[in-house]
């Protein structure tokens, strides 16, 4: 174990760390920040999904010790970002959220998204949700919600 | 546990005894189970030196690059890698893997490689000693073995530019996050007159069907190099079978050798139709 200072949602953070340990195992356990959430540790359900310099990343795969240096913005460091939110209330109003485990993930992937392209189409929709798994709602409902989110950013 | 983060060349080179990280996405699985527990960490992520993404007659993509900047780097340039990066994962794993991981990990499923042996690709390895290029179908010598010497870096890959007649196809249970159950790239490389087939995820390593080869250079030959090629039903099947005959696949969780021995057929035979048009 050593200490291990980050940058994360704009501040410098510090924590104890092991050499060896995943950033996502590093926000949650070291810097008690929960939004990522923990289900398979090996990049298949993208319920860890965050930003590193500003690539849509799963943070499970990141090597704590080697994000030094690196921008880590997560879900909590989206709070207050117009598409963010957007992205929020159309889950709510679509009713994209059941359990709720799997929704920072896809908030994260889909504001990457629409901060990309505001007029997705069905494929590059799927496409960008392609790396989030949801166990409740069976996805028609995460879909409207990007649609929403995406007619409202456009208008 | 010890972990170094690169900022040059050298300081990635400078212990022969470290593994290598670059996107993490092979490596940190091993490590989040247990199962990898390498003394000495040395992150490559981001270094400039293995990032070059030259665009022309000769193609060279650094061991750094990751997908995403695959993709855009070669926009409509050799399809059939394009297509590849475009399976792999998803976007998360597409921001972070790398061509010099999935040559560094060397699994028979990695869908760039039946893609690199297609086009008869070079790898450009690093080492304090210097620069070696090995080609690829010297490179890959079993599952996860490669001619690849502790401590050497995949610097870029390189190959010459083989023209839009490509395809890649893979064989999966879903469009994205599918670790391949057969895999294959076909060049035409109509200028120099080359066919090439390579069949991935259906042997200990990469495999080129060089009957089916032999096959489609004939029938090219006989349409015109510069002319869509649109082969009778026989013929088409006659490649896939040749395509199939090549591959050596085993039953496992993900599919069974009599299934993979009929995709690869299909694929071939789907991947001939679609380079046939590009002329
Ligand atoms: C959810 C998920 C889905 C995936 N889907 C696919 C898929 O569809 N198709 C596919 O082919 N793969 C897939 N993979 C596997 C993986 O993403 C690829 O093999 C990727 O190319 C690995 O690159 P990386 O940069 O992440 O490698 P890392 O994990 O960083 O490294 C992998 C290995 O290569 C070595 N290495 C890395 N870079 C270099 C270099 N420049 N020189 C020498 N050695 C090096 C490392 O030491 C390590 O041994 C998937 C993985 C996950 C987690
Ligand atoms: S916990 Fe990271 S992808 Fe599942
Ligand atoms: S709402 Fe429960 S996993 Fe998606």
């Amino acid at each position: 174990m050593s200490s291990l200072r980050l940058h994360v949602n704009g501040e410098e953070v510090e924590a104890e760390a092991w050499e060896g340990e995943s950033l996502l195992y590093f926000l949650r356990e070291g810097l008690g920040r929960f939004g990522s959430k923990n289900a398979c540790e090996q990049g298949e359900c993208g319920s860890c999904s965050v930003l590193l310099d500003g690539r849509l990343v799963c943070a499970c795969l990141v090597l704590a010790a080697a994000a030094a240096g690196s921008e880590i913005v997560t879900i909590e460091g989206l709070a207050g970002d117009p598409i963010t939110a957007a992205v929020q209330r159309a889950m709510v109003e679509a009713g994209g959220v059941q359990c709720g485990f799997c929704t920072p993930g896809f908030v994260v992937s889909l504001a990457d998204l629409l901060r990309r392209n505001r007029n997705p189409d069905e494929y590059e929709l799927r496409e960008a949700l392609s790396g989030n798994l949801c166990r409740c709602t069976g996805y028609l409902r995460i879909f409207e919600a990007a649609r929403r989110a995406a007619a409202e950013l456009r208008a | 546990m010890k972990v170094t983060v690169a900022r040059s060349l050298e300081e990635a080179l400078a212990d022969p005894e470290a593994i290598f990280l670059a996107g993490g996405t092979d490596l940190m699985v091993g490590v989040n189970f247990g199962r990898e527990r390498p003394e000495h960490v040395v992150s490559i992520r981001g270094l400039s030196e293995l990032g070059d993404t030259s665009v022309g007659e000769r193609v060279r993509i650094g061991g750094g690059v990751d997908y995403t900047r695959v993709l855009d780097a070669l926009g409509e340039h050799s399809p059939a890698l394009v297509q590849a990066a475009r399976t792999i994962g998803s976007p998360q794993i597409r921001n972070a893997g790398t061509i010099g991981g999935n040559l560094g990990t060397c699994s028979p499923a990695g869908d760039t490689l039946p893609v690199l042996a297609a086009l008869d690709a070079e790898v450009i390895l690093r080492s304090p000693a210097g620069e070696r290029r090995v080609p690829f179908s010297e490179f890959m010598l079993g599952p996860r073995k490669s001619a690849r010497r502790p401590g050497e870096l995949v610097e870029a890959v390189e190959w010459l530019d083989a023209g839009p007649s490509q395809a890649f196809l893979k064989a999966g249970t879903r469009n994205a996050m599918v670790i391949a159950v057969a895999n294959l790239a076909l060049v035409v490389d109509r200028a120099r007159k080359a066919v090439r087939v390579a069949l991935g995820s259906v042997g200990p390593t990469i495999i080129r069907a060089l009957e089916a080869e032999d096959l489609a250079r004939g029938l090219f030959e006989e349409s015109g190099w510069e002319r869509p090629l649109r082969p009778s039903q026989a013929a088409a099947a006659r490649f896939g079978e040749l395509a199939a005959g090549a591959a050596r696949p085993i039953d496992d969780q993900r599919g069974s050798a009599i299934y993979r021995r009929h995709v690869v057929a299909v694929m071939a035979r789907r991947a001939l139709a679609r380079t046939g048009e590009v002329a």
